[in-house]
């Protein structure tokens, strides 16, 4: 089990330190990208998709060198990836692991759902708060509408 | 209140709800106070709305303030391609408080954001309009004595009525018992429905209006629009249920009133009007004393 959990990782090649995403369902894998804005980062990063998979059948891996993430920087790719594993490496070797949580809060990455919404309109930030969880419903701080699941898209 | 922007019925709490109430009570008994003589009051009506600006305009005058802005976009900046961001910025340095009627959802919230005065929502799209709903309490308290404990019935478009849901969601704070009659198509939104069910109140679906009025306190009319129904046809098989006629009026309770936010259209008959039951008209008058305890609390020159 351990071996080949190994042996799987090195698909991907390790790194010394920083962060491993893991665990990402393969359709979310530029999106997490987009949403860490790691278009922008100038360090090594190395990506891997459509992986075998116990657990998921196949996943994407991110590994982003030297970095480590805020807690509410991080949790905003729970909306794309709520099965997504942290890792996070020192020295080769895993120091922490943990999951990603929904936020309480989201703003900026998500689009109001509704096109009469002032923020589909104008240049404002989007903000929302969380108001379920687990059926995952974002109440938009601007026009009141409630942008669910299935109705969400990403800016 | 001072100084706070009023843009969703729940960015006051209920005690301040009550405050504004009872501060309308006063302005009815003397109306004509000039309590913001060195005040200016914006108007900014980026959408035709004849009656609520007048009401705000009313209300403004008649505590000598000077009302200053434009009753539709077509007179103003908006025409030329500003943004509402730059218009509130600018117009915020001219006047002391901002009432603004706007067509999209959420504009008001974002004009309270970017506005170095208080803004009042006169209406933000399909979304707000909170003082229609405090002089829609002020109405029911003052024909009822109480906003305990009623039973309330919402009559037509239950679906994309803004004013029904923004009454719904204060009423929930006084035990209100719901009766919701309306065609299937244009039933409560659950949205709205989730908050009555919080608060385990109790609510009843009809879609035949005679057999509601007998038991309820209040009958608050909406209007029909044709064009919410996908097929027509609905809408002529309809129609004729949701009018009411004076003789539909025979079995109420000696105390029931009858509200309308205005303006009606076929769904009272004219007849109504001269039934001691008929209130839409004094409704309207109150919306005058409401906005005055509005301005006056949040321009702080009352406690």
């Amino acid at each position: 089990m351990e071996n080949t959990e190994q042996r799987k990782e090195l698909k991907v090649s390790a790194i010394e330190n920083g962060t491993v995403i893991d665990h990402i369902p393969v359709q979310s894998v530029y999106q997490v990208l987009r949403i860490l804005n790691l278009m922008e980062y100038n360090d090594q990063i190395l990506i891997g998709t459509n992986l075998e998979s116990q657990k998921m059948g196949k996943k994407g891996i991110i590994k982003v060198s030297n970095k480590f993430f805020k807690s509410d920087e991080i949790n905003k790719i729970a909306l794309v990836a709520p099965s997504a594993t942290l890792i996070l490496i020192k020295n080769f070797s895993v120091s922490e692991k943990k999951k990603v949580e929904i936020p309480s809060k989201v703003e900026k990455i998500v689009k109001c759902f509704n096109p009469n919404c002032i923020t589909n309109v104008e240049d404002v930030i989007t903000r929302f708060d969380v108001v379920n969880k687990d059926e995952l419903k974002l109440r938009c701080h601007y026009c009141e509408k409630i942008t669910a699941r299935d109705t969400m898209a990403f800016k | 209140m001072k100084n706070k922007s009023l843009v969703s019925i729940n960015d006051f709490t209920r005690e301040e709800h009550i405050h504004i109430l009872d501060l309308a009570g006063a302005f009815e008994r003397r109306p004509k106070q000039h309590i913001l003589e060195d005040y200016v009051v914006a108007t900014l009506f980026f959408e035709p709305s004849t009656r609520t600006r007048l009401s705000f305009e009313s209300a403004a005058t008649r505590l000598g303030a000077r009302v200053i802005g434009f009753s539709e976009p077509g007179s103003s900046s908006v025409q030329k391609g500003e943004s509402l961001r730059d218009t509130i910025r600018t117009v915020s340095n001219y006047a002391d408080i901002i009432i603004m009627r706007h067509p999209r959802e959420g504009s008001a919230r974002f004009a309270s954001e970017v506005s170095r005065v208080p803004v009042i929502n006169a209406g933000d799209g399909a979304n707000q309009h909170p003082t229609q709903t405090l002089l829609d309490l002020y109405s029911i308290r003052k024909t009822q004595g109480t906003l305990d404990n009623l039973n309330i019935a919402f009559v037509g478009d239950l679906k994309y009525g803004r004013t029904v849901h923004s009454l719904t969601m204060a009423l929930c704070n006084y035990n209100t018992t719901f009766h919701l009659v309306s065609p299937a198509e244009l039933k409560l939104p659950s949205s709205v429905k989730i908050h009555i069910k919080e608060r385990n109140l109790a609510y009843h679906q009809y879609t035949d209006m005679s057999e509601v009025i007998p038991k309820v306190d209040i009958l608050y009319m909406t209007r029909i629009q044709k064009e919410r129904f996908q097929d027509p046809m609905e809408y002529e098989k309809v129609k004729n249920s949701y009018i009411l006629r004076n003789n539909l009026l025979d079995n109420a309770k000696s105390n029931l009133r009858i509200l309308h936010p205005l303006p009606r259209v076929n769904e009272i008959t004219y007849d109504v009007d001269d039934n001691p039951k008929a209130y839409y008209f004094t409704q309207a008058l109150n919306g005058v004393f409401v906005r005055q305890a509005i301005l006056a609390a949040i321009l702080g020159v009352v406690e």
